[in-house]
């Protein structure tokens, strides 16, 4: 099963720059970004994350989820709210800084990472100890 | 007025709320623009038009308006208001059943509190609206203890929220982004704990013309 990574910021254009940026050493990962409000704000959507969530999973992804600040973390946990026991082996927070956590976790999946391994990449803690 | 609270209680509470929050849109703006990102009060009135909105029907119960009221802000907020206060009506939503006698009214602020602390990981003093949801819940609940009605304890609640939102203003931030401020955070009020404080002055106003 293949690990698929969201994005998450308050920024639209953050987001799809992370992706573009993290794309392009993990060709083959499935990346999602999910920026904004639903209206076009500076802010995170439960509704854009929990769809990205939902059709990752449905699509037989594993998910790991990255945020930009604190309340999109807050945001995602609230999603995760949602989710049962079963749900939650297979969509994970990574609590990392974002850029680096997202290039270092699309490389981990694309060379096969599991779930967990690609969470542990996103936290980036060997740059930030 | 009555001794417990129906679901025309919830609803008059919600509408009222977003009447209030409607009014405060600037103040609440201002009090995030010192500390924050200046959009508190954009989001909080945004978020209970969309419920207001959805609530036009009426709900079956106390309970079935305090889930519209979390979910819509979970979705329409956008800010950290958004989840912190989804999550709040969450758990006080799942706190109660049927009409809400004074216990009833210690659950719902107790699951508010608790939704609050476990999504934003605050504790008091850090400058946030747990500030005042905290003696809050101290307040209602020795309404509660002492034999008081439901009113009684939203008010208490009410006016300990508002005095715990004062108490803010002296404080460093130390969570959420106003804590990169240090220092700077101090003598600006906690915006949260304004539209806390005015959340539950509509509880109290509803419970008393109820
Ligand atoms: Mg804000």
């Amino acid at each position: 099963m293949s690990v698929a990574l969201v994005i998450v910021s308050h920024s639209a254009q953050l987001a799809d720059g992370v992706v573009e940026l993290a794309a392009q050493m993990a060709r083959n990962v499935e990346l999602r970004a999910a920026g904004g409000t639903d209206d076009g704000r500076i802010g995170t959507s439960f509704d854009k994350v929990n769809d990205a969530v939902t059709e990752l999973r449905a699509a037989g992804h594993d998910v790991a989820i990255l945020t930009d600040l604190g309340s999109a973390t807050m945001t995602v946990e609230s999603v995760l709210d949602f989710l049962d026991e079963e749900e939650l082996e297979h969509v994970k927070f990574s609590d990392g800084p974002l850029v680096e956590g997202a290039v270092a976790a699309a490389v981990t999946a694309q060379v096969g990472g599991d779930l967990d391994a690609v969470v542990a990449a996103g936290r980036a803690r060997e740059l930030f100890g | 007025m009555s001794d417990t609270l129906s679901v025309a209680w919830a609803l008059a509470w919600i509408r009222g709320a977003q009447a209030v929050l409607a009014e405060n849109r600037e103040t609440l703006n201002d009090l995030d623009r010192a500390i924050g990102d200046g959009d508190h009060g954009e989001n909080m009135d945004r978020g209970m038009k969309a419920v207001v909105g959805k609530l036009a029907d009426g709900a079956e119960d106390v309970q079935g308006v305090l889930k519209v009221v979390a979910s819509t802000l979970m979705s329409v907020v956008g800010g950290a208001a958004g989840p912190l206060y989804g999550t709040a009506f969450l758990r006080a939503a799942k706190a109660t059943e049927g009409d809400v006698d004074a216990d009833g009214a210690v659950a719902i602020v107790a699951g508010a509190l608790e939704g609050i602390v476990a999504r934003g990981k605050a504790t008091t003093g850090e400058k946030t609206m747990v500030d005042s949801w905290s003696p809050a819940l101290d307040a209602a609940k020795a309404v509660a203890e002492s034999g008081g009605t439901a009113a009684e304890a939203f008010r208490a609640a009410a006016e300990a929220a508002s005095k715990g939102s004062d108490d803010t203003i002296p404080l460093r931030a130390s969570k959420g982004r106003a804590s990169y401020l240090g220092e700077r955070s101090m003598g600006h009020r906690d915006p949260g704990s304004l539209s806390t404080t005015l959340i539950l002055k509509a509880a109290a106003d509803a419970a008393e013309a109820a």
